[in-house]
């Protein structure tokens, strides 16, 4: 199905299922223990031995030699694979690190080796036995030294010109300099980790040629095809199975070491081996979200009206690497005649800089979203009020392009209204209540709502029941529920009549999960395959598809009415489609809104900063599911305390690796981190974004947070700091002298 | 983690006997050994299980004070009335420390055992002079945020982890230790732990084998008690900077400080500054710090943390 139109009136405007508050249909599966994560397939394939892999202890250099006869002889070892034993593996069209093969070290616990024994004691045990000797080489391992190589990169990341990827309009600089009221700061977000709480994990085994991976992806169709390029395999040789993920965001998008280790050590001992990787090697081995120097200018005048607006950002990453699009926002958010916008990219010898929730807008918000408030300040005008002032219903770039829907200013208004924003007191460091400072803190909300072709097959079955069977993924979303709800509003039938297979690669290709447009890509993949399956289901029953209605599990039109699951009584009813997208995104700006609202306290003393009250108001098209949007939401803004509060890969410079790689170094926040958090989501549809009229909402939820934080922390200290996480060793010097 | 053998004593002089073999290492609770076994960086070949040696009594001394048996487990200890009543300092310190779960398995002993948690420190690939003596220390001129600001060495600027132990050291406790021959020692908890200097794998003044058997508390010395925990997240993570404080009515008392040294902090020389305030008090305590550019900070830290402990005393 080509999607080239906005959506008219469907049956999935009914909202008999969808839209409705519902509890995950997995969930039971999961709280007793019965959805089985990729390690725990223990029954999928018989005779399993396990892996351990062995990451590189330099940041950059060379292996010279590996002494493995000790691990070898170390008791229950059955095989052992080493770097040295291949030639450097090609890379999957995703991946900008090599992840196995020949003497390079091209970062950190780059996998160097995978022990296969017995058990996983002796695997672990054996793989401290092997020696390693290296070649150190010179590293590039501090960002900001590496500034004056940058390379001018595009919207795309694409290496170009200055002139050609800078993206102007207007003349910003003359504006700039022109304008009576201006801010021209810099700001910096660190390299984080996803932290998921499931390492990267796989169980592998081969029969003959063919390969399987149960493991825990995002994206199954790219593992397939990378690691069938990284093993020099056919992809139909190649199957991934993966139908419960305990969390990914975005670290799990692309093929890692987990499943070429596995793949590698099973077809050594010629076995079945599933390995997960060690906890300190999640953040070497695996992808980080890069770390970026911000600078940005914004030129208004004294009505506050923005005239000019800059936003540049380097990041880095290793070579052939991607830039961190912190920019991305900057483009849209806000009115403004005159605009530059510009990316620089380095060259770093650290690990893999790539996707991580909202990637470009989670740390670009967190810069921007500061700079306004600081604008506001110097304008004199309320931080809402200030946004809401330079609002956008177009494109600033292309004013012919609207947006498809943008409620923002719904979003700021309610939200400060449900808040209390209006007892904000203007003036920072001044509300004291025993030793806490407090104050509030806004930033608007923003991430583009992105649109992937996506595949679904759909069986009627004899007993009545409708499957669903795609290779989209549940990365704890809540894939499987709206899916479900999805097929159970197209085909008139309960939820009890669904089932739903997921994250097989075997079933049609998805959107997956990523970029938060895997919920409504996934829905109208779904969709266009239960149109088809509508279609058969009316032919066999002799009713035209045009006019036959199901709902309440009968198909009917004009008096006619037919129980649906005569339709296969006799043989299986299945269906196939996909939507694919045309070029609506091109004609209209989808993006996704919300405002965000933080109090905090600050103890006098310590600089110790609690959140105390967090609001979400989101304007992101039809709500599929309000419980598993609003644990998304709610998760997000977590994740968004943790960037405002304490994440942060701390590099050692020297030796160019994460240092606090593991969750006792890297802090994320705990229970007593959060306090109450209300989501309230805008009654919206958007009939541009896909036959559903949703959007996505997982990573909205997180773009504008750690501003939110940020700027409630000057609200109640006086103390602006642009370097994030705001640690409390950041306040200490602005605090009131109390001593 | 590395083939061991086990084995399970009934008397503390037999726990004592059986560390004389080459490789041996206690456990009671397991929860730092065990990490570290997995991770390598400790790899006994002989553990001896002191679980079942009903040292898990807290009972009151001749001298009003408590003997705590060394398997004590946190949670009891944080627990029991006496402590909270007399010795809050330590019950604060003790909650405010691991989780539930963890504080329900570590015990009195092992806490004062438990190893630093500096970063490199954990990681194998790197060279430590705690793990491997000798090796070289990656952590001066590495990332130093969480590590030592005062009595580190040019081998060591490790911290030592534990909350309870600093409570201790404000409380003047005594460690109890008995040997393979049936020696036994008193070990004031000042003299307990040691700084790096250039031996920094040796964390304690403890002579091979030695087991401690129990922890004695001296009798009440009032005051109102506190323990400051200030970290980067609200729970579950180690100190930044902690201050122990017992607080009397003139203003006098006393401190000892997490976070910031080799072992718990305190100067009893300086506590005569504790009633001019918290700025004077710090500055003797903190006399000699040689803090990194990264963790400077620490010492306005411990000075607005003290201040806020003295202004909560007083109201």
């Amino acid at each position: 199905m080509k999607f080239d139109t906005p959506a008219t009136s469907n049956p999935i405007d009914q909202l008999k299922v969808v839209g409705r508050p519902t509890t995950r249909i997995e969930g039971p599966l999961k709280t007793t223990g019965r959805a089985p994560y990729a390690y725990e397939r223990h029954d999928v394939a018989p005779n399993q031995a396990y892996g351990h892999v062995l990451g590189a202890g330099i940041g950059k250099g060379r292996v010279v030699s590996m002494e493995t006869d000790a691990a070898r002889a170390a008791p229950g070892v059955i095989a052992i694979v080493t770097t040295l034993d291949m030639a450097q593996l090609p890379k999957g069209k995703m991946n900008t690190a090599f992840l196995f093969g020949g003497a390079e070290i091209q970062h950190y616990h780059q996998a160097i080796a995978v022990v296969v024994a017995e058990s996983f004691e002796q695997a672990r045990d054996a793989a401290g036995l092997i020696r390693v000797e290296y070649a150190r080489g010179e590293g590039r391992f501090d960002l900001t030294a590496a500034r004056p190589q940058a390379k001018p990169v595009d919207a795309d990341g694409k290496q170009a010109s200055a002139e050609e990827a800078d993206e102007r309009v207007g003349d910003f600089e003359g504006a700039f300099a022109r304008a009576e009221v201006t801010l021209d700061e810099s700001y910096t977000t660190p390299d984080e980790s996803h932290a998921m709480m499931e390492p990267h994990a796989t169980i592998a085994a081969w029969d003959g040629g063919k390969l399987t991976i149960w493991t825990s992806t995002q994206m199954v169709a790219w593992w397939r095809r990378d690691l069938a390029i990284t093993l020099g395999l056919k992809p139909e040789d190649v199957r991934v199975d993966s139908p419960y993920i305990g969390g990914g965001f975005g670290g799990k998008l692309f093929l890692r070491a987990d499943a070429v280790m596995a793949a590698l050590g099973a077809r050594a001992a010629g076995r079945p081996v599933k390995l997960a990787l060690a906890r300190p090697q999640v953040a070497n081995n695996t992808t980080h979200r890069p770390a970026t120097i911000q600078r940005i200018r914004i030129g208004a005048g004294r009505d506050g009206r923005i005239t000019a607006i800059a936003h540049e950002s380097l990041s880095g990453d290793l070579p052939d690497g991607q830039p961190e699009t912190a920019v991305s926002q900057t483009k849209l958010l806000y009115a403004g005649a005159n605009r530059l916008i510009a990316m620089r990219l380095a060259e770093l010898d650290l690990p893999e800089g790539n996707s991580m929730r909202a990637p470009g807008e989670a740390p670009g918000m967190m810069a921007l979203e500061v700079a306004m408030d600081e604008m506001a300040e110097r304008l004199g005008l309320d931080p809402v009020e200030f946004r809401i002032l330079n609002d956008t219903q177009v494109d600033p770039s292309d004013p012919s392009r609207p947006f498809s829907q943008r409620q923002l200013i719904r979003c700021l208004r309610e939200g400060a209204e449900r808040f209390g924003w209006a007892q904000r007191n203007a003036s920072p460091g001044r509300q004291r209540n025993g030793r806490w400072l407090t104050g509030l803190g806004m930033a608007a909300g923003f991430r583009n709502n992105l649109v992937v072709k996506s595949g679904a097959r759909v069986r009627l079955g004899t007993d009545g029941m409708v499957t669903v069977e795609t290779d989209m993924t549940d990365i704890g979303t809540g894939s499987y529920t709206i899916i479900a709800q999805t097929a159970a509003e197209m085909m008139g039938v309960g939820l009890d009549r669904v089932r739903v297979r997921l994250g097989d690669s075997d079933f049609p290709v998805s959107a997956g999960s990523g970029g938060q447009f895997g919920g409504n890509s996934s829905t109208a993949g779904v969709y266009a395959a239960c149109v088809k399956l509508r279609e058969a289901v009316a032919q066999r029953l002799g009713f035209n598809a045009a006019d036959a209605s199901f709902s309440d599990g009968e198909v009917r039109a004009g008096n006619r009415r037919v129980k649906l699951e005569e339709a296969a009584a006799a043989q299986e009813l299945v269906a196939e489609d996909r939507i694919e997208f045309g070029d609506l995104s091109k004609r209209f700006q989808q993006s996704t809104f919300a405002g965000h609202f933080v109090e905090v306290a600050v103890d006098a003393f310590t600089g110790e900063v609690r959140v105390r009250r967090m609001l979400a108001v989101c304007a992101a098209g039809r709500i599929l599911n309000p419980i598993s949007a609003r644990s998304q939401v709610i998760g997000a803004m977590t994740m968004g305390v943790g960037a405002a509060l304490m994440e942060e890969l701390a590099v050692d410079k020297r030796h160019g690796f994460f240092v606090n790689h593991d969750l006792a170094g890297y802090e994320v926040p705990v229970h007593a981190d959060i306090p109450q958090q209300e989501v309230v989501f805008l009654d919206e549809t958007d009939p541009v974004s896909s036959p559903m009229k949703a959007k996505g909402v997982g990573e909205l939820g997180l773009c504008g947070v750690g501003a939110a934080v940020a700027n409630a922390i000057y609200n109640a200290t006086g103390v602006r700091v642009r370097d994030y996480p705001v640690t409390l060793d950041k306040l200490l010097e602005g605090l009131p002298d109390i001593v | 983690m590395r083939p061991f053998t086990y084995e399970r004593v009934r008397t503390p002089s037999e726990a004592a006997a059986a560390a004389q073999r080459p490789g041996a290492r206690f456990i009671a609770g397991g929860t730092n050994l065990l990490d570290l076994m997995k991770l390598q960086i400790e790899a006994p070949t002989h553990l001896v299980d002191v679980n079942h040696l009903g040292l898990d009594r807290i009972e009151e001394t001749g001298e009003g004070g408590l003997r705590i048996g060394a398997l004590v487990r946190n949670t009891d200890l944080a627990a029991d009335a006496r402590v909270r009543r007399d010795y809050a300092v330590l019950s604060r310190a003790l909650l405010a420390g691991a989780s539930g779960q963890l504080r329900n398995k570590a015990t009195t002993a092992g806490n004062l055992l438990q190893r630093t948690r500096c970063p490199y420190f954990y990681d194998t690939a790197q060279p430590c002079n705690k793990r491997q003596p000798g090796s070289g220390c990656a952590a001066i001129g590495g990332i130093t945020r969480q590590l030592a600001v005062i009595g580190s060495s040019d081998a060591c600027i490790a911290t030592h982890p534990s909350d309870m132990a600093v409570a201790m050291r404000a409380l003047d406790a005594i460690v109890e230790t008995i040997d393979g021959e049936g020696g036994e020692r008193r070990i004031p908890i000042a003299e307990f732990h040691r700084l790096p200097g250039d031996t920094p794998h040796l964390d304690t003044t403890l002579r091979s084998g030695e087991f401690i058997t129990a922890v004695t508390l001296p009798a009440p010395v009032g005051g109102r008690h506190f323990y400051r925990k200030v970290r980067d997240r609200a729970s579950y993570a180690f100190a930044l900077v902690s201050v122990a404080a017992i607080v009397q009515p003139d203003g006098s008392g006393r401190v000892a400080l997490g976070g910031v040294a080799h072992r718990p902090w305190r100067v009893e020389a300086a506590e005569g500054e504790l009633p001019r305030g918290a700025r004077a008090a710090m500055v003797a305590i903190l006399d000699g710090a040689r803090p990194t550019h990264e963790n400077a900070f620490k010492l306005r830290l411990a000075e607005r943390t003290l201040a806020g402990v003295l202004d909560e005393a007083r109201s």
